[in-house]
């Protein structure tokens, strides 16, 4: 690849005593949009969480433009330029919309102002004296990915978007998607429903038991249809 | 096996011979503490809940005996039991409110409920105040078995603490106590079974007082005096401490932790106040480092060596 | 006991005592709000909470008797030289327990009271020393005489209370640290240093026990002890409160001192107690506490 932002090798990861992930490979290139597919349970959740450092042990190799970040803390990797939007959005309740938009920090220039954000998603400006979790679930899900586009970061890390979403809500964030990506932004993004990722990705990685077994590229995705099926038990 | 009877013949050996190596009264306060330590560690391991506050069961146990048996003149094993009741009853109160909120809520509350009584005794005339009850006499117990002497005095209270110590483990070991630790490990799934988990805690709390109550009556009656001190909030640091040295949730754990404590305080005498402080360094080093406690450090240890050799 | 008149009680017995009530509401008020916020961000309960309100007190006293620095500047140095002291302990010992249960925070910080306690008595022994008040004099307000460093004293915690309720639901710092307290992982994950902003937030706690402790000293006698029961009461005063409020925090605080000194005009022996049977009172009826969310 020409210009490789985010390259992860023989990646493993433990929670406690289970080790979850036992080696993943693959690579993002710059202004990507890839996505982790995989059942549950596959590790999905937790290589991005080891990207992000919040996973406690971790071995192999992680690097971001170049620069390792296995042995880092969450709040440098962070400051490298990479944002995380957690499965379950962690909306923060104790603050109102526009508190949880403002709070993560801005970690370098060329991150989106709030007025563009609220352009995006202009449900959350009217409601943006509102307590976090009193949005509706595609409210804060819209939230959780509004609030990491004003700090800079390059490489968004989404997890599960759309999971439990109705279906226009899920089409308004694939458009959603697809202007951050037009933008600029690189994304990573983790899905089980295969049907929206096909809309939206440049690449797919498949995972299976804690590794990186397949790739399948946007363009070869039609003839490999049966073969993804497979994988992902549909 | 045979080793573990060695062990126990070893043990009675020492327990019957005691009071001619040792001052027999820091034996019998020590055997006080013991229990009234085996009784906090009954619901600090089996139950999951830590009281912050027994010195309030250990203390008052002590004014009821010394008012029964001074003032009123009753014989000395009923005032052993008003001791007991009244442990208990104030156990019902407290332990009924305190159980409504967990964990460290309810380390405050135990404490909060004990200062509240400390305060009382120190208003309330019938516990001499600052002066404490002094001169409580000793009794013929039962009518015959004479007490005036320490080392008869001294059978006497091993009988009481074992006596004890037998309650705390039968009762662990019943169907009851089984069912207290299923609701230590996982409440949700013992209520979901059908089991009332408040009730069982509520008559775990109440039977942790009445012993500690036992405990604190039987100290009473050996040092003649029952005081303020015995109520108060240090005692009821101190008896955590006691177990924590020993090793929570460990049946001989509190027992050894509170020779150790006892010893200290008695061996220790001469820095004064500075016993306090290192009974604080005690606290912060077992927190850090040893928080398994002389008995499960020790048992960690001998399985480690057991596994390598 | 007894139907309490006021009618019959002067006036002047009367507003002293509430007066009185008010300045323990104020400490109260001071260091419910410091634990319920170190709570919050450590898990701990601070029992050493009680000895660094002491601290204050007696670094404000050394500062006066030893370099003759007056209380004013005692008032702003204390607070930061306590502060850092409990920032030098939570980065030695408290960062070494947040993955344990909460109860080991509430036995290592028992420890340490009793080490800081001891030592105090041990070097300086435990009769009190007396702090001249730095503004001698009052008012006499016809109903009752106010002397002017109490009516100070009350409008300073108040004064102080309301900037931290500030600090904390109006500000950016706040905003992280509310954060942080509901989930610090992910507060990390965006890029603050969490670690940095627990020990911030521990050191601010114990600087507001020791900023109570140094207006306390020209009201009580400075002495070792003087946090000891201290600290038993404000354990009360936030189970009654629940520590999920920081203006819950104020509120209890200051209304349990009143409710006390209206109990020492009433009914004079039940003054010590009073607060505990309100707490016993509170867990029958609501046992989170006034402010407290369920679960």
């Amino acid at each position: 690849m020409a210009d490789t932002l985010l390259k992860v090798e023989g990646l493993q990861a433990w929670y406690g005593e289970s080790h979850i992930l036992h080696g993943v490979d693959f690579e993002i290139g710059r202004g990507e949009l890839v996505t982790l597919l995989g059942r549950n349970g596959a590790g999905k959740t937790t290589t991005l969480k080891s990207i992000m450092g919040i996973v406690e042990k971790r071995r192999g190799s992680v690097a971001f433009e170049g620069r390792e970040t296995i042995r880092l803390p969450s709040d440098v990797i962070a400051r490298q330029g990479l944002a995380y939007c957690p499965e379950e959005r962690g909306i923060f309740s104790s603050l109102n919309v526009e508190e949880n938009m403002l709070l993560p920090p801005v970690v370098k220039a060329g991150g989106m102002s709030l007025a563009e954000i609220y352009e995006l998603f202009p449900n959350l400006k009217e409601r943006r004296r509102s307590q976090g979790t009193k949005l509706s679930g595609g409210e804060q899900q819209m939230l959780s990915i509004g609030r990491i586009l004003r700090t800079g970061a390059t490489l968004l890390l989404l997890d599960e978007p759309t999971e439990g979403l109705a279906p226009v809500i899920v089409q308004r964030i694939g458009e959603v998607i697809r202007t951050l990506k037009s933008r600029g932004f690189t994304i990573l993004l983790v899905e089980q429903n295969f049907h929206f990722a096909a809309t939206v990705a440049d690449r797919h990685y498949v995972m299976e038991d804690g590794r990186v077994v397949d790739m399948v590229s946007a363009a070869d995705v039609a003839e490999n249809i049966g073969k993804l099926q497979a994988y992902l038990g549909v | 096996m045979s080793n573990r009877v060695l062990i126990g013949i070893a043990v009675a050996v020492v327990a019957l011979a005691a009071p001619w190596m040792f001052y027999p009264v820091f034996l019998m306060k020590a055997l006080c503490f013991a229990l009234f330590a085996c009784a906090f560690n009954l619901l600090l391991g089996y139950v999951g809940l830590m009281s912050f506050g027994h010195a309030m069961f250990f203390g008052m146990a002590g004014y009821f005996f010394g008012h029964t048996v001074k003032v009123w003149d009753w014989p000395m094993e009923l005032g052993l039991l008003a001791g007991v009741l009244g442990a208990a009853a104030i156990g019902l109160v407290t332990g009924a409110l305190a159980i409504r909120r967990q964990g460290i809520y309810f380390a405050m509350i135990t404490l909060a409920f004990a200062q509240m009584i400390y305060f009382l005794c120190v208003q309330m005339p019938f516990t001499g105040g600052e002066d404490g009850l002094q001169g409580i006499p000793r009794k013929p117990l039962l009518g015959f078995i004479p007490t005036e002497d320490d080392y008869t005095m001294y059978y006497i209270v091993l009988a009481i603490f074992l006596f004890g110590y037998g309650a705390i483990y039968r009762f662990i070991h019943s169907p009851f106590g089984q069912v207290l630790k299923a609701i230590r490990d996982n409440e949700q799934r013992a209520v979901s079974l059908g089991y009332e988990a408040d009730r069982y805690k509520l008559l775990a709390f109440v039977l942790s007082a009445a012993l500690a109550g036992l405990a604190g009556a039987t100290k009473a009656m050996v040092v003649h005096f029952a005081t303020l001190t015995d109520v108060s909030a240090a005692v009821s640091g101190e008896v955590v401490l006691m177990a924590l040295i020993g090793g929570l949730g460990t049946i001989i754990g509190p027992v050894i932790g509170a020779f150790v404590v006892i010893a200290m305080q008695d061996y220790l005498a001469f820095v004064g106040q500075l016993v306090l402080v290192i009974q604080g360094f005690i606290f912060v080093i077992i927190v850090l480092a040893a928080r398994r406690g002389i008995v499960g450090e020790l048992t960690a240890l001998w399985k480690a060596r057991r596994k390598v050799g | 006991m007894g139907a309490c008149n006021i009618f019959e009680v002067s006036s002047q017995l009367l507003f002293s005592q509430l007066l009185l009530g008010l300045i323990n509401g104020a400490f109260y008020a001071m260091l419910s709000l410091g634990l319920a916020v170190i709570f919050g961000m450590l898990n701990v309960i601070n029992f050493t909470h009680g000895a660094q309100y002491m601290m204050g007190a007696f670094a404000a006293w050394l500062m006066l008797t030893e370099l003759d620095i007056p209380f004013w500047a005692a008032l702003v140095l204390s607070p930061i030289i306590v502060g850092l002291f409990g920032i030098v302990l939570e980065r030695l010992l408290l960062k070494r327990i947040y993955h344990l249960d909460h109860l080991y925070g509430f036995l290592l910080t028992f420890g340490l009271a009793l080490i800081i306690e001891g030592l105090f008595q041990w070097r300086w022994g435990s009769s009190g020393a007396p702090y001249p008040s730095p503004i001698p004099g009052g008012t006499n307000l016809g109903f009752m005489f106010l002397p002017t460093y109490r009516g100070f004293v009350v409008v300073a915690a108040l004064v102080i209370c309301l900037a931290t309720w500030f600090a904390i639901e109006r500000t950016r710092l706040g905003a992280y640290l509310r954060a942080a307290t509901e989930n610090p992982t992910l507060v990390r994950a965006f890029g603050i240093n969490v670690p940095r902003l627990i020990t911030l937030t521990y050191g601010l706690g114990v600087g507001l026990a020791a900023m109570a402790g140094v207006l306390a000293a020209p009201i009580q006698q400075v002495s070792a002890l003087m946090g000891v029961n201290l600290v038993l009461v404000v354990f009360a005063v936030v189970v009654i409160g629940g520590m999920g409020s920081i203006m819950g925090s104020i509120v209890t605080g200051f209304g349990l001192g009143i409710v006390e000194g209206f109990t020492k005009v009433c009914y004079p022996p039940a003054s010590n107690t009073v607060i505990f049977v309100i707490m016993a009172l509170v867990l029958l009826i609501k046992p989170a506490g006034l402010f407290g969310q369920t679960k």
